[in-house]
């Protein structure tokens, strides 16, 4: 067994029981940081097909920020564990069915999957060698312009989601006090105080 | 014996382990002098003496301070996650440590050549946010949740622009790869860095990595003044210790990027000098002099106005430089300053 | 292939190393160290009061919106990553391509500025 087999192993076997421990941990902040070890082994299994650059960004984008957000949902949510644990004997029976379920399709599916002729060449035609470009250069070279149309969708999808969470989770509070820095800035002395010349003995 | 070290299996392995312990004893040696400086730095601006009980000059300060850490008592607060509690002070330490293995000292020095270099950094030093997420929450305290929650929020916000800054570099150099970065401002001395192209975004990282490493002015999550001392109120002994050491290591980190990306590495100002380590650890001490000196004489932010300053002002420009540099590399604005791919660099 | 993994096995070796010293560390302390817990020792700080809730509170939601938009602009950094690595190649259309994609996402960068959601009160 190589190193790189060996590697393969060690990753494939923390990816799936971290997947394990996400749905068996009883605490969700613990689910997540297995949810998080998870993608660290996926990173591995990316680096030993060579996908560099994918390794980086699934580490980037899941591990520095999705999960961060998933983080900040399961801390933020007020769970009452002895209340979620009566509501999962209910809903146990269900889960089990639907659990079968997915797992006779996924048989199925598998039992009967095969490689169309010729889908390795197709693949391996349009995949340059590692040893010649890196795959950062490689991916660029054509994402951006044989793909032109599906990344410009994922630029228009990034603007919903942008406009999406403004508008589910935007409130704003009143009676807070705001700093107006612009303002603030350009206030001068001779705006923003008046000089009252006060006579002794009287008021103002 | 040369043979065994590069073709069987456990010589490779011993090999690059002798490499790791290369790079990871000098560093954390050299980490205690650069604590000792700061001390006495923020001791000098404030006219007080400093460590100077302990060696000459109390150089040994720092490792003094590293037995007593080791002498006390690791406290672990009843309400915690005892788990979760020890594992990110660890998980502080050995991201911020891990960086540098793909952190090149010299031309070819460097343990990991990976293409994706500046990735990796970026990635790794986007996860060092749950070292302190986790440390806040496992303690089940209010100060140190508050402090962790903030913390959080800040190092995500000055990532973008960190990340947009790079992006910047790596169009001008046309690799992610450190070495590549180094090689494309070599030429006409101190002249060809990417400084002078890049001039704006040299200050913008620079305060971006004051946020991003909780360093003050922006040291929001354990401003003492409110928080006592954020995500690490509850930490003691060598715990707490491993969180030191992960900011200070994180620090340094952030001066060698500021040092590779923007000031040519290991690259000599001056072209009758040879290029070298040394010229690395000097930008490096430099720079660390620099974030000293802002700890010093700089008050702390407050927290409105840091978020504020992370998304209206710093993202915006950076965005704006990324755009600019596009075109300038594009149309080959300023000689081929801005794409050094073109002038054979 | 093998080249390219065999670069990266410093890294692993690098983490193994390190975790290694993390916990000789935190094992030293425990061996060397005292350990002598009291109730008072081991109760959240909390500036001599004792506490009186659980400390996880819920917390704003703007927490929440931060990481959302960040989320979208570090995706949008990953986008900008390979057309960066691979700026000399894509020629014109790609150049213009990624002017368009950044223009959308300022668009949105322009709204969320409008709609205050960049303001933390």
């Amino acid at each position: 067994m190589s190193v790189a087999d060996f590697a393969f192993y060690v990753f494939a076997i923390t990816t799936v029981a971290s997947g394990l421990f996400t749905v068996v941990s009883k605490n969700p902040v613990h689910s997540v940081l297995w949810l998080i070890a998870a993608f660290l082994g996926a990173t591995g299994l990316f680096v030993l097909l060579g996908a560099e650059f994918l390794a980086m960004i699934l580490m980037i984008i899941y591990v520095g920020a999705v999960a961060i957000l998933f983080l900040f949902v399961v801390m933020m949510l007020d769970v009452d564990f002895a209340e979620l644990k009566a509501e999962m004997a209910k809903s146990i029976p269900v889960a089990l069915l639907i659990g079968t379920v997915l797992l006779m399709q996924l048989g199925a599916v598998l039992g009967v999957w095969q490689f169309a002729d010729g889908a390795e060449a197709a693949r391996a035609a349009i995949t340059p060698a590692v040893e010649e470009i890196h795959n950062t250069a490689a991916l660029g070279q054509i994402l951006y312009t044989d793909y032109i149309l599906l990344f410009q969708m994922a630029g228009l999808i990034l603007l919903v989601a942008m406009i999406g969470a403004i508008v589910l989770t935007m409130r704003h509070r009143t009676n807070v006090k705001r700093q107006n820095v612009i303002a603030q800035m350009h206030r001068d002395p001779a705006a923003a105080m008046e000089l009252k010349d006060v006579k002794p003995g009287q008021g103002l | 014996m040369v043979e065994f070290f590069t073709t069987t299996n456990l010589g490779i392995f011993l090999l690059i382990l002798g490499q790791s312990l290369l790079v990871v004893v000098p560093l954390l040696v050299a980490l205690a002098f650069l604590l000792w400086g700061d001390r006495k730095i923020w001791a000098a601006v404030q006219l007080r003496k400093g460590p100077n009980v302990v060696g000459a000059f109390g150089l040994m300060q720092s490792f003094a301070d590293f037995v007593k850490y080791i002498m006390k008592e690791i406290v672990i607060p009843a309400g915690a996650d005892r788990f979760v509690f020890l594992l990110a002070p660890m998980l502080s330490f050995v991201l911020a440590l891990t960086a540098w293995a793909v952190v090149p000292f010299n031309d070819g020095w460097v343990l990991a050549d990976i293409n994706v270099a500046i990735l990796f950094v970026f990635a790794v030093s986007s996860l060092e946010v749950y070292g302190v997420i986790m440390g806040g929450w496992a303690s089940n305290s209010k100060y140190p949740f508050l402090g962790s929650l903030r913390s959080a929020a800040q190092m995500i916000s000055y990532e973008v622009s960190i990340g947009l800054i790079i992006i910047g570099v790596i169009i001008s150099t046309g690799s992610m790869n450190f070495g590549d970065i180094v090689m494309a401002q070599d030429g006409a001395g101190f002249l060809s860095w990417y400084w002078l192209p890049h001039f704006p975004m040299v200050f913008l990282f620079l305060i971006s990595a004051l946020a991003e490493t909780n360093r003050p002015p922006f040291d929001l999550p354990e401003a003492e003044s409110e928080l006592v001392a954020g995500y690490q109120v509850e930490y003691s002994s060598t715990p707490f210790l491993l969180f030191m050491i992960g900011e200070y290591v994180a620090i340094v980190l952030m001066c060698t990027l500021i040092s590779i990306l923007f000031f040519g590495g290991w690259l000599s100002p001056v072209e009758f000098l040879p290029d070298g380590i040394f010229w690395l650890c000097l930008k490096i001490v430099f720079f660390f002099f620099v974030f000293s000196m802002v700890k010093a004489i700089t008050p702390r932010y407050r927290y409105d106005q840091l978020m504020r300053i992370g998304w209206k002002v710093f993202l915006p420009l950076s965005l704006a430089w990324v755009v600019l540099v596009a075109f300038f590399a594009q149309y080959g604005a300023f000689w081929g300053a801005y794409a050094r791919w073109t002038v054979g660099g | 292939m093998e080249d390219l993994l065999r670069e990266y096995l410093p890294i692993i070796i690098f983490l193994g190393l390190a975790v290694v010293l993390g916990l000789v560390f935190i094992i030293a302390a425990v061996i060397l160290a005292v350990r002598n817990p009291d109730p008072e020792k081991l109760s959240a700080y909390e500036c001599g009061f004792n506490a009186f809730d659980d400390a996880r509170m819920k917390f704003d939601v703007r927490f929440y919106l931060v990481s959302i938009l960040f989320i979208i602009f570090d995706l949008e950094i990953a986008f900008l990553f390979p057309w960066a690595v691979a700026f000399k190649d894509v020629g014109m259309v790609g150049f213009w391509s990624m002017m368009v994609f950044l223009a959308v996402l300022t668009i949105g960068f322009a709204y969320e500025w409008k709609k205050g959601a960049l303001e933390w009160e």
